[in-house]
């Protein structure tokens, strides 16, 4: 077998070699650390510094090469015109950005992102900001099923209504939707906030193991261990100014909102005797 | 604020078993996950990041709480999937809207700093 002649970056830095018992974080950290905030392998770009380019001939991974070419030369706010509801568009942007589309977006679109704020000035398919980390994404009108899921954090906004299962294995962050949204929204959530401004589909909640809900109309029923809970003054503070950001507000006024949460009988699932878990099933 | 014996994620010292092992029970958080943050003690630092990143709020930092690894005060670091220790020369609020707050500045001041270890990582590994 011919042997390899070239020698991979990390043997050249050590990084094989390095003995990783006794490693620990602390190590590395100082809270003394000159300010930065970027990350360290971020393009420097200037919010002010527009571009924009149409979309409408060019394929899914061209679209998002050209976006982040236009980053790394500096463009702080980039608009893409013709998104034609292409799938997987404005996905891995590691970068503080302000990025407009200009139409619809197919499935999983602006997924995995951590720090740009988009606006969708159309409708999106299915799992619109799955696994979104940190930012901010609007979409002006309805969204298709499984709206963020698995998010771990940031803002998550449709102005319409959404399809079912949204925000499903929910980790983190704020999924907002401005109407309706289907059956099984916050299916096995596990963190984060959800608000819905409108009503409910079956089984909201199911299997939830922690975070919030908060519905603003009706809900048609709640799924396995979702139980109510009190809406305190904190509660509405913060929805009172979560909802200002982006201009919502609840028809029946934010205080009565019906806030939901992990009835947490199935922290202990394994433990339960049989007759145990018929009850919380 | 109810504090727990212990988090979940700090299950390895014996001690720290010890109330699981007897009630067969997860006992759960030392802090509360789900505690919404008061705007009204942002630090300067905070400010700052949220006006450079165009946010109106903590965005995805509304999530991030001061835990505890190990006995220690600590933040978990989602890139890392690991806990960033504090300094035991940083004093610690005694609330835990305080402590969220620092915990917050001091993730961002880690994750951003030109020795994260991660920064080693992408210049061995990153696909050229």
């Amino acid at each position: 077998m011919a042997s390899l002649k070239t020698r991979a970056a990390s043997d050249i830095k050590g990084v094989n070699a390095e003995p990783l018992s006794g490693r620990s974080m602390q190590h590395f950290f100082s809270a003394a650390e000159e300010e930065s905030f970027l990350y360290p392998h971020a393009f420097s770009v200037d919010f002010n510094k527009r571009a924009e380019f149409d979309a409408g001939d060019l394929s899914t991974t061209q679209i998002n090469a050209k976006i982040r070419e236009l980053m790394s030369d500096g463009n702080g706010t980039v608009v893409v015109q013709n998104p034609m509801a292409k799938h997987s568009l404005g996905v891995g942007i590691l970068n503080r950005l302000q990025l407009y589309f200009e139409g619809s977006l197919g499935y999983f679109g602006c997924g995995l992102i951590d720090g740009p704020n988009v606006r969708i000035k159309g409708r999106v398919g299915w799992s619109c900001g799955e696994n979104m980390l940190a930012g901010t994404v609007i979409i002006d009108k309805n969204a298709g099923s499984c709206f963020g899921a698995a998010i771990r954090g940031g803002d998550l906004v449709c102005m319409g209504d959404v399809g079912g299962r949204t925000g499903i294995d929910q980790k983190g962050g704020t999924i907002i939707v401005g109407g309706r949204t289907g059956a099984f929204s916050a299916f096995m959530m596990q963190r984060g906030r959800m608000i819905v401004l409108g009503d409910a589909g079956n089984n909201l909640g199911d299997s939830m193991y922690d975070g919030i809900i908060y519905v603003g109309g009706n809900v048609e029923s709640l799924g396995v261990d979702a139980v109510d809970a009190e809406m305190t003054d904190h509660d509405v503070v913060w929805l009172t100014r979560k909802l200002r950001n982006y201009g919502l507000d609840a028809p029946r006024g934010i205080a009565n909102m019906r806030k939901i949460v992990a009835g947490k009988q199935l922290w202990n699932y394994d433990n339960l005797e049989p007759a145990e878990k018929k009850i919380v099933l | 604020m109810q504090q727990q014996p212990k988090t979940g994620a700090g299950r390895k010292g014996k001690s720290a078993d010890q109330p699981e092992l007897q009630t067969g029970q997860h006992v759960g958080y030392r802090y509360d996950v789900n505690l919404l943050p008061d705007y009204s003690r942002l630090t300067p630092f905070l400010k700052r990041y949220l006006e450079i990143m165009g946010w109106d709020d903590l965005n995805w930092l509304e999530d991030v709480h001061l835990g505890y690894e190990e006995g220690r005060a600590a933040i978990f670091d989602r890139n890392l999937n690991g806990w960033v220790t504090v300094p035991d020369s940083i004093v610690l609020p005694d609330n835990q809207q305080d402590r969220d707050m620092l915990a917050r500045e001091l993730l961002i001041r880690f994750q951003m700093s030109q020795r994260n270890p991660l920064v080693a990582l992408k210049d061995a590994y990153d696909k050229r």
